[in-house]
């Protein structure tokens, strides 16, 4: 059997790419070296009886133009999901609620707080609002741009004009600032400002107050679920549901799967992919080659130096992929209280980030490979909106806590009984008696999900989601427009435009510089 | 008790930025009047003689930024000025090694590649990298930043220039122009070099004077902040005024009273007088009063509009801007008097090493923890200072056999814990100080003959400076150009009809440069329908 093209990598991006060209009317084969789909976006069963999502596990940025390219909704996907809740929880403090898309309506904060946070809300919305439209763009390579490329952007230009002197001085002000500097403008309110802290910075090695951290709120603002820019879903039957809604998509379009098929080289020929090998020496030709795996590898590993430019070689070393997010997953044998917290409530993201200090002071030793002894980390139950996921009576905890870097120092062995006591003696605090529950637990350091995933560092985001490392300089200057410098060998993954969380975005951006390209 | 002249044009603050404003207008025709709080002028360019036989630069201590447009200009080598470039420098290593630096590039690249053969290679690279960034933002600096929001003319003129300017770089060039405006210093020097002592004795310029660690993105632009200036053409290069930092205010002084300017000194502004929203003059807090229809402040922002001004004369949006606006003061100075030259065993005798900046601080962690250590409301244990000794090259600020040995110290909070500096403390503090040269210099305690000491409280009380930021504000993204001090209010005017900023706190921002307070005057000059000869074009000097 002969294909057009050869997907690498079965993750959101690697399916939506697939989905998307088999439609075009090519042969697609997707080769991933894992036994299932999904990547960083499963569900796994991590102790008997009880099941969660793998790495990702909140839905938050699935992108509409993949819903609708992939038809996701006829293939399984939830049409009805109500947004999840944020609650900002912390030993000492009432919980704090936001409601609706990324706190509509606030539960707990007082007067003044409130009304100031809704006008906060409103201008970060509408600033996130101008950066989503380049979401589904492929970014303007300087110098080759075209008018019909260029559009886009003037368009959003024109939107920040069109908006008022006031709101277009506000943005070109904030935008790259750090997020406890906007905060402590409006909000007095530690438990708010904690949240925005944790939240512009998780999964980047940012704390609130270093300069840019707003991008990671705007990033997050940008993503829609539930209907709504800002909403949030903790998806039924985990990520894993999401993902078969992907293959399901794929398969209809006519895309073959090949789990278990690990590529070990991507095979050049006069400056062409011609086709890949995979472990064990056999080959697969094909006329494209679309890498859905983190660019590091693409280039270093599959590719290889020989093939490439020195200088493109010497740029993809300097990608900074470290991850910092661990993920600790735990079963519960009961289910969990939080005191303050309704049970029509337990289906929130829940968040520990007591304060800005706080959070920065959780990101300062990360900078030297250290690890604070009162990390900040969100929480959901998987099982609030599908008891399917653990046993009769039971909860699964999902855990993604921030700044565990990856190198940490005296090594991960150690370090992972120091972060679960450390996230359990938090936990405990606010649920006296949860430690007790705790009848399984598996715990995902950045090294864990490194090996796992076959992703370099265990980035979430497959290399840092920074200013110098977004749009047309992400993975690097050169290959933003997911073409690599080889004729019919395409990049697309969390490692390119726009990023990572699970939307199909990069994907389905790929998906159109292929057929584009083959005119 | 209104003064009986009536001037055209009240400066308040004899600040170097001031005194190169006062200079343009007086000479564009105009009769400018400089009122100073001090009994001496200068503001964070002076030098003070606290002890016999030694003369401190009790502020700003070295010299490169101030423009050579405005050298000329106002004439200053003429008026006395003459800066002496830096022979060396070095950064000693806690093994006992150190990594010297060098006027001559190849000398300087091969002791890098005494540390590492590679580093030594990648400096060529870095180094060109950094030259080119330097080439796009000079022209920048004696320019008016355009407002994006406004349909004038001349800001979507002066809006052109820039994406032009910016679309005139080639592709590669653009994308590492954007990178390096948001990296950290950190980042982007990793992505050159391997040893931990090279990347910290770059990574000085990238810190110094912000609140802001070299792991902070934005660092890497603030290192371009100081790379940007030059010595007789040497771009990049840095320099001792002769007979210190008060050696350019003198002499803008000088310049400024030869074309019959006048200054009064122990004039302290209490405030600016407002009729109709239009200035009308100051008053002194000693009740005295000028008038003038132009007034224009030195003072940073902070002090400009919330104190030295009534609110009710602003709209409330725009104190709301500017109480935002980011003065955190982050560093000290302890200036000291030597009796006789220290000694640096690490360094080879006679070695050019003791001419220039000197630093202890041989990796980038340690500079960062130092900020952490001021994030956390308190003094760094274990600061990093930019240490030199001016009379090693300048036999005038001493008398013979004794010296001037001048620490910039990082970090160093505006208040400790939130609480106001007590005298313990500052002593404290300059304690710290003392014991990381003494590690280093054999009997330099000995040798301490008198010492001032400097936090942000003593500069904030001496000099006005609002929390003893060096900057008169930040230098992050959010108040650079067109946000430079707050967005809408970027041209050196105020919602005042007739009053006029022109301190570090507008573009292109702090460090004795001089170009606010020229950028300020032209704009005034342009207010009053007045044209000036004596404006030179700023040239692209590489």
């Amino acid at each position: 059997m002969s294909f057009d093209t050869i997907i690498i990598g079965a993750g959101h991006n690697g399916m939506t790419a697939a989905a998307v060209l088999a439609k075009s009317g090519r042969k697609v084969l997707v080769l991933e070296a894992g036994e299932t789909v999904g990547g960083m976006a499963q569900t796994a069963e991590f102790a008997s009886g009880f099941r969660a999502s793998s790495v990702a596990h909140v839905l938050n940025r699935l992108d509409p133009a993949v819903i609708r390219a992939l038809d996701l909704y006829r293939h399984g996907l939830a049409t009805k999901a109500d947004t999840a809740p944020t609650i900002a929880i912390s030993q000492g403090q009432d919980p704090l609620i936001l409601n609706g898309a990324y706190g509509e309506q606030t539960l707990g904060l007082d007067a003044a707080n409130s009304a100031r946070w809704q006008v906060l809300r409103q201008r970060l919305m509408f600033q996130s609002s101008l950066l989503k439209s380049f979401v589904n763009q492929v970014p303007i390579q300087p110098g080759a741009a075209r008018f019909t490329q260029k559009w886009p952007a003037i368009k959003t230009a024109l939107r920040l004009k069109l908006a008022g002197k006031d709101e277009m001085r506000q943005f070109m002000r904030m935008i790259l600032m750090a997020v406890a500097d906007v905060a402590d403008e409006d909000i007095t309110d530690d438990r708010l400002l904690g949240l925005l802290a944790f939240d512009a910075t998780l999964g980047v090695h940012l704390g609130p107050r270093s300069p840019t951290s707003m991008l990671g709120l705007y990033y997050r603002l940008a993503g829609q679920a539930a209907g709504a820019r800002g909403g949030q879903v903790i998806p039924v039957g985990g990520m894993g549901a999401v993902m078969q809604a992907f293959q399901s998509a794929a398969k209809a379009a006519g895309v073959v799967f090949r789990t278990g098929a690990k590529v070990t080289k991507i095979t050049v020929e006069n400056g062409r992919a011609t086709g890949v090998v995979l472990t064990g020496g056999e080959a697969i030709a094909a006329r494209e080659v679309v890498s859905a795996i983190h660019p590091a590898t693409t280039f270093l590993d599959l590719v290889g130096p020989r093939e490439l430019d020195a200088g493109l070689v010497r740029d993809i070393r300097t990608i900074r992929t470290k991850g910092n997010v661990s993920r600790i997953n735990l079963a519960l044998n009961v289910q969990p209280e939080f005191s303050g917290v309704a049970a029509h409530h337990m289906n929130a993201r829940f968040v520990v980030a007591p304060s800005t200090d706080h959070v920065e002071r959780a990101f300062n030793p990360s900078k030297y490979d250290e690890m604070s002894g009162a990390p900040c980390f969100e929480f959901t139950l998987p099982t609030a909106p599908d008891s399917a996921m653990a046993p009769d009576g039971g909860a699964t905890l999902s855990i993604a806590v921030s700044n565990t870097p990856y190198g940490l120092k005296g090594g991960w062995k150690r370090g992972e009984k120091q972060l679960e006591r450390s996230v359990l003696s938090q936990l405990e605090k606010l649920s006296p008696g949860i430690g007790k529950s705790v009848v399984g637990t598996e715990i995902l350091t950045p090294p864990d999900i490194e090996t796992r995933y076959n992703v370099p560092g265990g980035h979430w985001h497959h290399g840092e989601f920074q200013v110098d490392r977004l749009y047309g300089l992400r993975p690097i200057f050169g290959i933003a427009h997911y073409q690599a410098p080889i004729d019919g060998l395409f990049i697309t993954g969390a490692g390119t435009h726009p990023g990572g969380g699970v939307s199909g975005s990069a994907g389905l951006n790929a998906a159109r510089v292929v057929m584009e390209a083959d005119k | 008790m209104t003064q009986a002249t009536k001037y055209d044009v009240i400066v308040i603050g004899a600040g170097h930025n001031g005194l190169v404003n006062a200079c343009y207008l007086q000479r564009a025709g105009l009769k400018v009047l400089v009122v100073e709080k001090n009994d001496w002028i200068g503001g964070a360019a002076v030098s003070r003689r606290l002890t016999d036989d030694v003369t401190y630069s009790n502020c700003s201590y070295v010299c490169s930024l101030f423009r050579p447009e405005i050298m000329r200009d106002l004439e200053l080598p003429q008026h006395g000025l003459q800066v002496i470039a830096y022979e060396g420098g070095a950064v000693f290593t806690q093994d006992g090694d150190y990594l010297a630096s060098y006027r001559d590039h190849h000398a300087h690249r091969r002791e890098f590649a005494r540390h590492n053969a590679r580093d030594g290679e990648a400096y060529e690279r870095y180094a060109r990298d950094v030259t080119r960034q330097c080439r796009f933002i000079q022209p920048l600096l004696m320019r008016t930043a355009p407002d994006p929001a406004s349909l004038k003319v001349r800001d979507l003129g002066e809006l052109m220039y820039l994406v032009k300017k910016f679309n005139d770089l080639s592709p590669e060039l653009m994308a590492q122009t954007l990178r390096f405006w948001t990296m950290s210093i950190s980042d982007f020097l990793d992505e050159y070099f391997e040893t931990d002592v090279i990347k910290a004795n770059l990574a000085i310029s990238g810190i110094i004077g912000t609140a802001l660690g070299p792991m902070s993105p934005g660092t890497s632009y603030v290192l371009l902040h100081h790379y940007m200036g030059e010595v007789d053409g040497s771009v990049g290069a840095w320099g001792y005024a002769r007979g210190g930092m008060g050696a350019i205010t003198q002499a803008l002084a000088a310049s400024f009273r030869a074309s019959g300017g006048t200054i009064v000194t122990e004039a302290a502004v209490d405030k600016v007088l407002v009729k109709d929203g239009k200035a009308t003059g100051v008053v002194l807090d000693d009740g005295r009063d000028y008038r003038a229809d132009t007034v224009v402040s030195n003072a940073d922002v902070k002090r400009t509009f919330l104190k030295l001004v009534n609110e009710p004369d602003l709209p409330g949006a725009f104190v709301k801007q500017v109480q935002n606006f980011k003065m955190r003061g982050s560093s000290g100075k302890v200036n000291i008097a030597l009796d006789g030259m220290p000694e640096f065993p690490a360094l080879p005798k006679g070695s050019t090493c003791t001419r220039g900046d000197m630093h202890f601080t041989d990796s980038v962690e340690r500079m960062e923890r130092a900020y952490d250590d001021w994030k956390d409301g308190t003094w760094s244990r274990d600061p990093f200072l930019d240490m030199m000794i001016p009379t090693a090259l300048d036999p005038t600020m001493a008398a013979p056999g004794k010296h001037f040995m001048s620490c910039f110290v990082q970090y160093c909070p505006p208040k400790v814990n939130g609480q106001d500096w007590t005298d313990a403390q500052r002593d404290e503090f300059g304690q710290t100080v003392i014991n990381q040269i003494a590690e280093y210099s054999p009997g330099f305690k000995d040798r301490i003959l008198h010492m001032e000491v400097r936090t942000p409280r003593e500069l904030e009380a001496e000099v006005g400076l609002t929390e003893g930021n060096i900057f008169q504000g930040e230098l992050t993204f959010d108040q650079l150009l067109f946000n430079r001090p707050v967005p809408g209010y970027a041209q050196y005017r105020s919602p005042i009809r007739g009053l006029y900023i022109c301190g570090s706190s507008t573009h292109p921002g702090g460090g004795v440069m001089g170009a606010p307070g020229r950028n300020a005057a032209r704009e005034i000059l342009r207010d009053l329908s007045k044209t000036s000869t004596h404006f030179s074009e700023a040239h692209d000097v590489l």
